[in-house]
């Protein structure tokens, strides 16, 4: 694949207390690619998401995004870069209804969050709409989100990580807690979505089946370092990755 | 060196009693995460009850001694039953609901002391055998305060025995760090809630009765002693006994050492100067460590509820009821009608920082106080007509939120918190000690409206413009992109800061809305009473807005001025009706915090709405 | 034996249901341990593994269900409670008190301990761990995590327990450490310790339990002996592997 360089991580390092959570960690994305990151627990997936979304900041190393550092900028102005995540852990702002979720964010893109005398309500709802039309939630604008359900509560966390037309889109666990036709049908309305805009997407993913039926390619992390990354067939077939993220143990 | 030495021994001398009372106030609330506000007053009562116990009991220094110890030992048992039959019933209420409970108990002690030893300040029996003093090389030191110097580390040894070499002591500090895990190994949580709240008291009870032949016996002792206490478990790290030993020794010969060497304006700032500067470089104080997570900051950060919006219908009706109906009131309502308005949007301000930003302030009365400076000083040292003062007096409290603001929103939960109240202090103390500007604990008198406002009703009239104009604009900023985006910062900062909202920006924004707000609250105080105070900017008045806040609720802007209104009126009229009025307002508080943990507002709002509430 | 269900288990969970606030963990999750028995909760992250054993030990309420356990409900029952019917729990994060020693985290652990059954004590707990002798009083922060694995074993011990719920004890721990805990899981269970454990280590259960369940997605989907596991290479492969 002759495929434009999008993000490259190099050398990253990050420490809590005296624990290497990401330890010397080399990540390239290609532009319009799925990846999956996958490993075992406390591998270091999530650290990563942070030090890429400047969340945290990398001990040690750096983040090319389109060519230009991004590590050290704060989370605010990475996501005017066009990064955008969703959490491992799903909440959305829990006293606000949903399109006001999404309102935050199209506020944010818009640069009016600081606005004090207009009128919440009327700006960009009709865009917000459009944006939950997009995961099927329009009939739900008005609904507090409290009320909504898992599944809708992860389409609504995929609506408003979109609603600034990222580049780049970091899903943490986007299935996890949810049965197992919601995964399906969540997974193929981000392949759809991920279709019609080329985003490129870097996921983490516990559920074998969402991973390789997902990605173009996977990467397996182990004690916060690259293990393996290749194609899925690749990853499926590698004995390392067998035995250290399947539960060989010490066999 | 005499003198330095003496002053030494001085410093550790209020050291000891310092950490007496901090180090229970940092034990209740490592375990049960409670800031007690009636600490202080567990204290008062100590040490009043050990001056009649002394007095009374037969057998000399023997009989003198035993009225110490059982007047302690009498708190201690208080501190139990307060725990058993009041905070166990609303553990699993927002902890602001339990602080608004031990600030009702505040209320009452407060008058029980006045009820059993009267309003006037006392002097205790001195102590046989320790009255007199011992000559240090060349100077006298009381040999009280040295038996004190005894005392005091024995104490701390016995403490520290018992935490750290008996198994209920290491129960207690394994519930410090892990309370759930405690519990998942066999211990039951509810006996060591009541255990350490005994404990806590029975150290409060001890530094109160100690200090009973050294002082005059007032009954502002609780909010002076509460107010240190709060500086050295802050500047030690809350929960850690050493660190509040450290914080003691520290404050005892800051303060100490600080009336040698510092001008006199300073003696009552320093400590909260030292606090504000220990929590800006180390936010969890000296050896604290983080708050466990389990609950996110601790519980300090108010839960996540359902936004009630703001009834336009309701406020229309009232508005117009406030336009007609005060021409018909006697005048003694209508001034009440005006210092509603004023705390209705005093309230209002701190209700935009806690109920939309998650931002609870300790110490917001500050700029209710200067916002009645600034008009009184734009007036009154300015030469500006009282229009211009009135428009130009929120402004102070505006410059005051944006300085302040800058350090406090770098915290978070509970240190945010303590850090708005080391400033509010420090704010009070300027004012209190700057004599040349603000006359000082004299205040500034003659700040009345111009002639052509003066009378009640034209007052009231201004009022109800400015009053509702600030509320219209509270109401509005609630609602516009900014309220929203504030509330987002409040349910999830990292998830905010991850679609680019800078979340310190704005809570600094709603802060210096907030602080504004409240301005313009105090600068229609200021010319309802004729004069400004310093008082206006203490804790007490802290407190207060912090409790018409949670009367009403926190779901809704509108709570705000219905806390207001409650609790003014219910002032009134206990102040009308008793002399007892605290106790009174107290006992309702209580009554109040027990049948409504989720405050009247959020009563009301779980009536109309049953479409479910978000878990945990 | 007294005080078993009417199929012999010392512990049975029937029907168990939880959640996380919004999300669902678990969905009518059926097991028994029988006594003297070392059972095995296998599957991914997220599985559902923790979840059960939290609902066994009261830190999560079971949304539906419930477990009975030597012969009484315990379900809704708090967590000081169950752990005082003799169930140690001992969690994933291992959360040991990081500022009381090694010594007095075990003295947090200690309960009096039932008659007819010799109590726990530190003699007891070196010879099982003698890594932990030398350690005696040092903090529990300062230990390594195999140390600090041991540690939050023996506290457990410590209150003499009749069930033992160990919530993937392998993890993070370098596979030398793995090797000599599941030496010493075996040892307990030699000495007649009734044992529940979670895990992803497929070599490590191996080792240590007589019969697994495996979760996924928070339903039970394979209940077996464990011999029955290793020669079933289907099953293996469509729950543990790729």
């Amino acid at each position: 694949m002759a495929d434009e360089l999008l993000l490259e991580a190099r050398g990253l390092c990050k420490a809590f207390g005296g624990v290497r959570a990401v330890d010397g960690l080399c990540l390239h994305l290609a532009r319009g690619e799925v990846r999956a990151l996958i490993g075992p627990n406390g591998a270091g997936k999530t650290t990563l998401f942070n030090l890429l979304t400047g969340q945290l900041v990398c001990d040690n190393g750096l983040i090319l995004f389109q060519g230009e550092r991004i590590s050290g900028l704060p989370p605010h102005r990475i996501w005017r870069k066009g990064i955008s995540r969703t959490f491992q852990i799903t909440a959305a702002f829990q006293s606000l209804s949903v399109l006001e979720n999404v309102q935050v964010a199209l506020l944010s893109r818009d640069r009016a969050t600081h606005r004090m005398l207009a009128t919440a309500r009327r700006l960009g709802q009709e865009e917000a709409v459009r944006q939950l039309a997009r995961v099927g939630l329009a009939d739900q604008a008005e609904r507090p989100c409290f009320v909504l359900s898992y599944g809708d509560l992860k389409r609504l966390e995929l609506a408003v990580a979109l609603a600034n037309r990222p580049v780049l889109l970091l899903l943490d666990e986007p299935t996890a807690g949810m049965a197992p036709q919601e995964r399906s049908a969540l997974m193929a309305l981000v392949s759809r979505i991920v279709a019609e805009e080329g985003l490129t997407v870097l996921f983490t993913e516990h559920d074998m089946d969402v991973v390789f039926a997902a990605a173009h390619r996977i990467t397996v992390i182990h004690q916060g370092r690259t293990l393996a990354e290749g194609t899925p067939e690749a990853i499926r077939g590698n004995a390392r990755v067998q035995e250290i993220y399947l539960g060989g143990g010490g066999g | 060196m005499t003198l330095l030495l003496l002053q030494f021994l001085t410093g550790l001398t209020n050291a000891m009693f310092l950490f007496l009372v901090a180090s229970g106030l940092s034990l209740i609330f490592g375990v049960t995460r409670i800031i007690n506000f009636a600490h202080g007053s567990f204290f008062m009562l100590g040490a009043y009850m050990a001056a009649s116990l002394a007095a009374v009991l037969p057998g000399g220094a023997g009989g003198y001694y035993l009225g110490l110890l059982l007047a302690s030992l009498a708190v201690a048992l208080l501190g139990g039953l307060v725990e058993l039959l009041l905070l166990r019933r609303i553990y699993r209420s927002a902890p602001l609901y339990q602080l608004l409970l031990t600030f009702a108990l505040v209320l009452v002690m407060a008058d029980a002391v006045r009820l059993f030893w009267g309003p006037e300040n006392r002097l205790g029996p001195p102590p046989p055998g320790l009255s007199g003093s011992l000559p240090i090389l060349d100077q006298q030191f009381p040999t009280y305060d040295l038996a004190i110097l005894l005392l005091g580390p024995s104490v701390a040894a016995g403490l520290w025995w018992l935490l750290y070499r008996t198994r209920w002591g290491i129960l207690i500090r394994a519930a410090t760090a892990d309370r759930e895990m405690v519990g998942a190994l066999g211990v039951k949580e509810s006996w060591l809630f009541t255990g350490v709240f005994v404990l806590g008291s029975w150290l409060a009870g001890l530094a109160g009765a100690l200090q009973m032949p050294r002082q005059a016996l007032t009954t502002v002792l609780d909010s002076t002693v509460i107010a240190e206490a709060f500086v050295v478990v802050v500047v030690g790290g809350m929960g850690s006994p050493f660190g509040a030993l450290l914080g003691a020794v520290l404050i005892g010969l800051l303060q100490a050492f600080g009336i040698l060497w510092l001008p006199r304006e300073f003696h009552m700032v320093i400590v909260f100067l030292l606090m504000a500067i220990v929590l800006i470089f180390r936010p969890w104080g000296l050896l604290g460590r983080p708050l466990q997570s389990d609950r996110g900051e601790g519980g300090w950060v108010p839960e996540t509820s359902r936004w009630a919006g703001n009834p336009g219908w309701a406020a229309g009706g009232i508005a117009l009821l406030l336009l007609l109906l005060p021409p018909l009131l006697p005048t003694f309502f209508v001034w009440l009608l005006v210092e509603i308005l004023a705390f209705a949007l005093f309230a209002a301000s701190l209700q935009l920082l806690i109920g939309s930003g998650g931002m609870i302030s300790f110490g917001h009365a500050a700029y209710f106080g200067l916002g009645a400076y600034g008009a009184a000083l734009w007036m009154q040292q300015g030469g500006l007509p009282m229009p211009v003062a009135f428009l130009l007096g929120p402004l102070a409290a505006l410059g005051a939120a944006l300085i302040f603001g800058l350090f406090c929103v770098r915290l978070s939960g509970v240190y945010f918190a303590m850090l708005t109240l080391a400033f509010a202090q420090i704010a009070y103390a300027v004012v209190h000690q700057w004599y040349d500007l603000t006359g000082g604990d004299n205040g500034l008198l003659g700040v009345w409206p111009a002639s052509a406002l003066a009378t009640p009703l034209r007052y009231y009239y201004l009022a109800l413009l400015a009053g509702g104009i600030g509320l219209a604009f509270l109401g509005r900023v609630t609602d516009s992109p900014f309220g929203v985006t504030l509330r987002a910062t409040r349910d999830h900062a990292r998830r905010c800061e991850a679609l680019g909202v800078n979340v310190r920006a704005h809570q600094l924004l709603a802060f210096s809305v907030a602080g504004l707000c409240a301005g313009l609250g105090g600068t229609i105080f200021v010319f309802l009473k004729g004069g400004a105070f310093p008082d206006y900017l203490g804790i007490p008045v802290s407190v207060e807005s912090l409790a018409m806040v949670l009367l009403g609720g926190m779901q809704s802007l509108w709570g705000a001025p219905v806390g207001a209104a409650l609790y003014l009126f219910l002032d009134t009229v206990i102040t009308r009706s008793t002399g007892y009025w605290q106790a009174a307002l107290g006992g309702i508080l209580i009554l109040l915090v027990l049948s409504f943990p989720r405050g009247v507002g959020g009563w009301l709002a779980g009536k109309t709405s049953r479409e479910g509430s978000p878990d945990g | 034996m007294a005080g078993l269900t009417a199929g012999g288990s010392l512990l049975e969970a029937r029907g168990l249901y939880a959640r996380y606030g919004l999300s669902r963990v678990l969905f009518d999750v059926n097991l028994h341990v029988r006594p003297g028995e070392a059972v095995g909760l296998l599957g991914r992250n997220g599985a559902g593994k923790s979840t059960t054993l939290k609902a066994i030990t009261g830190l999560v309420s079971p949304a539906a269900g419930e477990v009975i356990f030597a012969g009484g409900a315990i379900h809704g029952r708090p967590p000081h409670e169950i752990a005082r019917k003799g169930i140690g729990y001992v969690p994933q994060e291992r959360r040991i008190f990081p500022e009381l020693s090694v010594w007095e985290n075990l003295e947090v652990g200690r309960r009096p301990c039932p008659p007819g059954r010799v109590a726990w004590d530190v003699r007891r707990i070196v010879a099982l761990f003698p890594a932990l002798e030398s350690l005696l009083h040092r903090t529990g922060g300062s230990l390594s995590g195999g140390e600090q694995q041991m540690l939050a074993i023996a506290r457990t011990l410590f209150g003499n327990p009749r069930l033992l719920l160990l919530d993937e004890p392998s993890e993070g721990l370098a596979p030398v450490v793995v090797r000599a805990l599941a030496e010493q899981i075996l040892r307990l269970k030699r000495d007649g310790m009734t044992l529940l454990l979670s895990e992803q280590n497929l070599h490590f259960t191996t080792q240590v339990c007589d019969r697994v369940y495996i979760l996924e997605r928070g339903h039970i989907q394979y209940e077996g002996g464990m011999a029955d596991l290793l020669a079933g290479s289907a099953v293996r492969r469509r729950y543990l592997m790729v």
